[in-house]
């Protein structure tokens, strides 16, 4: 069964891991065409929602549906709709650009993978450096290439975990601009960042987290660092007064 | 099934590409390795003599000990830029990227044998010609089942800060039958009469541990992974 990803509902999700809890009760719905920030302090629970939106984690409450699909039910076919890029490239730096995307590509078993590498070799500006190793490239064109590698398979749902870190202006200008075109080719991009001021211009939605717990949502035009340092100063403001009491 | 097997291929060639890259992997079992023969050595050869059956249980010691370096090396490559978890994201049955990394460590461990059984032979005087077919299915059995094991907990305990400790807390009570197969049957083969009804019976015990352990460790592979 094809999952369409028209649509992701975060439904009461929570994670703990011991007694710490990483994710408290976040809810919201996003649909396709829409690019959401999450954005939060260090130890918001970012990363842990984008793991399980990723289907890499399972919540210990809650659920994610994919369209009409539970995260309970999610397999192969659901993964390969998604697309991740990580803090951490996932690339291999003993590998050459052109190896290790053919070799995802090849483990996403895609059809013609050697035109798909091709053409994301080229995306990436690096047809020419196609044959070095991952390892002697700058940080702003392995992020280049780890953002091919995550679009290789045209994923539906593209999550990425603060994309814009170590990027100069024009790899931060190249990588809005790619996720933009994917915007506009009906995917569903949700990504964790710092970075307000890129994100301000970028995001369609912005959901706010604080501690693990959702403390805020808007439509995330104009304005955004200030509403930002607005909605986690009430968040912190409402945790201090619950702990006096 | 056709696509099980191509995508533990892919996994294997790849840990290939990367670890004839960086040798890194290879080289520091290799020296482990033969440094824990040459200090039993040291400590058990007399007058160009051994204890008997002393051989066979240093064999599996170094292979056992650097099996162990193995695998935390192995993973710990994997856990460096996270990639086993973009492994775990693909659309690929994730047993079949365990069948590929288990693979890999089955090869690598294979070399270093190639390398080790010669020089216990050497330096302890060991008959290791004697039956070299049965020698080799003993040691092929038995690092098939020291592999599927440590390879399942090695992957398991990737994001574990204590995974070195805790991978071998975990390994050598499990892989205690397949080290005590593999010991005993080898020792067998050794004595200057090999006892080959003996070894018979240890390398029936391996292959029937080997189905057990590699079963079981396709089977848990996906639940022990998913966080």
């Amino acid at each position: 069964m094809r999952v369409d990803f028209r649509r992701i509902a975060v439904v009461d999700v929570a994670r703990h891991f011991g007694r710490r809890k990483a994710l408290s009760h976040v809810s919201f719905t996003c649909e396709a065409g829409d690019i959401v920030g999450l954005l939060g302090p260090n130890g918001a629970g970012k990363s842990t929602l984008l793991s399980i939106l990723a289907t890499l984690m399972t919540p210990s409450v809650g659920r994610i549906e994919y369209g009409d699909r539970g995260l309970l039910t999610t397999g192969a076919d659901v993964r390969a709709r998604i697309g991740m890029l990580g803090h951490d490239l996932f690339l291999y730096p003993e590998l050459t650009a052109q190896e290790n995307l053919m070799f995802f590509a090849e483990l996403y078993g895609l059809p013609d993978a050697g035109r798909l590498v091709e053409l994301a070799l080229e995306r990436a500006g690096l047809t020419a450096r196609r044959h070095d190793a991952i390892s002697g490239f700058s940080r702003g064109m392995r992020q280049r290439v780890a953002l091919e590698r995550a679009l290789l398979h045209e994923p539906r749902l593209i999550l990425l975990d603060e994309p814009f870190t170590g990027l100069d202006q024009t790899a931060t200008a190249a990588l809005v601009s790619r996720l933009q075109e994917r915007r506009q080719a009906g995917c569903l991009v949700i990504l964790a960042t710092h970075d307000l001021d890129v994100a301000s211009g970028l995001l369609s939605r912005a959901v706010y987290l604080r501690n693990g717990r959702m403390v805020g949502a808007d439509d995330a035009i104009g304005g955004l660092r200030d509403r930002y340092r607005e909605v986690i100063a009430a968040a912190a403001a409402r945790e201090a007064a619950a702990a006096r009491h | 099934m056709g696509n099980f097997l191509r995508v533990a291929w892919l996994v294997f060639r790849k840990d290939t590409l990367v670890e004839m890259r960086s040798r890194e992997v290879l080289y520091t079992t290799l020296f482990f390795a033969v440094s824990v023969v040459l200090v039993f050595s040291f400590a058990f050869v007399k007058e160009g003599r051994a204890p008997d059956d002393v051989a066979a249980g240093i064999l599996w010691i170094a292979i056992s000990f650097s099996g162990t370096l193995a695998l935390g090396r192995t993973f710990e490559r994997e856990r460096y830029n996270d990639t086993l978890r973009a492994l775990m994201l693909a659309p690929a049955d994730r047993p079949a990227l365990y069948a590929g990394k288990f693979l890999g460590m089955v090869a690598l461990l294979a070399l270093v044998e190639l390398l080790l059984v010669p020089l216990v032979g050497f330096l302890f005087a060991a008959p290791i010609f004697s039956r070299p077919l049965l020698l080799a299915t003993l040691l092929g059995l038995g690092t098939l089942g020291f592999s599927a094991v440590g390879t399942l907990f090695a992957a398991m305990l990737v994001r574990v800060r204590s995974r070195d400790t805790l991978l071998a807390v975990l390994l050598y009570p499990i892989t205690v039958p397949v080290m005590i197969a593999g010991v005993r049957g080898t020792a067998a083969l050794f004595q200057p009469e090999p006892d080959l009804a003996m070894a018979q019976l240890w390398i029936a015990l391996l292959a029937f541990w080997d189905v057990v352990f590699v079963t079981l460790a396709l089977w848990t592979f996906e639940p022990l992974m998913t966080e």
